[in-house]
């Protein structure tokens, strides 16, 4: 049920990785056909589809799911690309983002049959959020590229305790238990490697 | 800066909980804690949004897996059948915001949005008495993942006896106040006690604290809910 470690880990060692200038031109693509896409652009849509439907299918049975549910799952989720494409702001989140917290929350509804509680832009309480936003600072292809930079930065012990978060829907303690370590070196390298992430994304100088 | 930023919150999920908020493996109780303290937090949701992003570029970097043959064929056929006319699906996609299904009843401006789904507003409640000024609503009894949640409403001057437990538990207060060693929690104001934090919260104010309490395993009598319930089912 529980993916191997080790292949967990194929992509958690990305020190020697660097940052790929392609990545970031392609997030802005991507971003260009979401957009077609709200508009009711098949052909936008069948180019993330190409995209983004077998890396969602991956991610689904890294979690553990067979195959049909995570081909299943996949479909769903470009399915429901297509139907909120909409709501897609790409100055707020890159594409894959996007897609991601969209496969993510399908996974939780199907697998759980739980809700995953969240915070929509319209409905915030009390505070307006004043300050400035992602994009007025950092554009997404620089976004993009400086994300990437980050996660290569990682030591192969924030990255694996990283990738476990994403790809082995365990909670802290059993990712502690997992790896051998105490709790608190699981928080402590997930704090650190948001302290990176944060860093790269330009939200440091508060 | 407005004055009304006076009153975010003090008290914050740390990074670690709020990476697994955003990788999806918090049960649901847990994960309404967490998106209640975001309703209040600007700076936890650009952390979240930092986590996504995290969760979109491991995706990116995901090997493809191959699909069915006809996967996109099969996808386009079923938008093909939402866009047909007359298919209300098909209105639903162009105006998403409005696909969500209608709250029935205008929520009341007190209750963070994450909140709405479960509760129609903190006073239409039956509150079952617990214990002398403490009373309850079960949100979340028991939910798939194995969590829970509840409402409690403690009357000021409560000392709620705590001890440490091995699971997770996040209070979040929604009206009202408490402190403990750590400091004093208003509305907004997340407390994530795990294994190894002691602590001991009394409602401080001079109205009730009300505050949702999550953990992530049900009947497990310990902690803050465990010394509440332990004189009336006996333990």
């Amino acid at each position: 049920m529980i993916a191997p470690l080790a292949s967990l880990l194929t992509h958690a060692a990305g020190a020697d990785r660097t940052p790929d200038p392609a990545a970031a031109r392609l997030a802005a693509d991507q971003s260009a056909d979401l957009i077609a896409v709200a508009a009711g652009d098949r052909a936008a849509f069948a180019r993330l589809f190409a995209h983004f439907a077998p890396r969602v299918k991956a991610y689904m049975l890294k979690l553990g799911m067979p195959g049909q549910r995570a081909e299943d799952l996949a479909q769903d989720t470009m399915l429901s690309v297509w139907r909120k494409a909409a709501l897609y702001d790409p100055a707020k989140a890159e594409a894959a983002t996007w897609v991601f917290t969209i496969a993510r929350n399908l996974r939780i509804d199907m697998l759980r049959r739980e809700r995953h509680p969240e915070v929509s832009d319209d409905e915030l309480l009390e505070h307006e959020d004043d300050r400035p936003r992602a994009d007025d600072v950092l554009d997404g292809d620089r976004r993009a590229r400086r994300l990437r930079g980050a996660l290569a930065s990682l030591t192969p012990e924030q990255a694996e305790v990283v990738q476990l978060s994403f790809f082995a829907d365990l909670a802290h303690p059993a990712i502690a238990e997992r790896l051998d370590v105490p709790l608190g070196t699981v928080k402590s390298r997930l704090r650190l490697a948001m302290a990176k992430i944060r860093k790269a994304l330009g939200d440091d100088d508060q | 800066m407005t004055a009304r930023q006076l009153f975010l919150p003090n008290h914050h999920p740390s990074d670690a909980l709020l990476v697994a908020y955003g990788a999806g493996s918090l049960g649901e109780g847990l994960s309404l804690a967490v998106a209640v303290h975001l309703a209040h937090c600007p700076d936890c949701r650009a952390t979240l949004a930092e986590v996504e992003a995290l969760g979109g570029a491991l995706l990116e970097d995901l090997p493809p897996a191959p699909l069915e043959s006809l996967s996109l064929s099969a996808t386009l056929d079923r938008l093909d059948r939402e866009e047909a006319p007359g298919n209300p699906c098909k209105a639903m996609r162009m105006r998403p915001r409005c696909s969500r299904p209608a709250a029935p009843s205008p929520p009341a401006p007190s209750l963070p949005g994450p909140l709405r789904a479960y509760v129609p507003s903190l006073e239409d409640l039956s509150w079952q008495r617990l214990a002398p000024g403490v009373r309850r609503v079960e949100l979340l009894p028991r939910t798939a993942s194995g969590g829970a949640a509840q409402l409690l409403r403690i009357a000021p001057g409560t000392a709620l006896p705590h001890h440490g437990h091995g699971g997770l538990e996040l209070t979040v207060v929604l009206s009202g106040h408490f402190a403990d060693e750590l400091g004093r929690y208003g509305p907004g104001d997340l407390a994530e006690v795990d294994g190894d934090t002691n602590h001991q919260p009394i409602a401080d104010s001079h109205r009730d604290c009300v505050c949702l309490i999550a953990t992530d395993a049900p009947l497990r009598f310990t902690g803050l809910m465990g010394r509440l319930m332990q004189p009336f089912i006996g333990l």
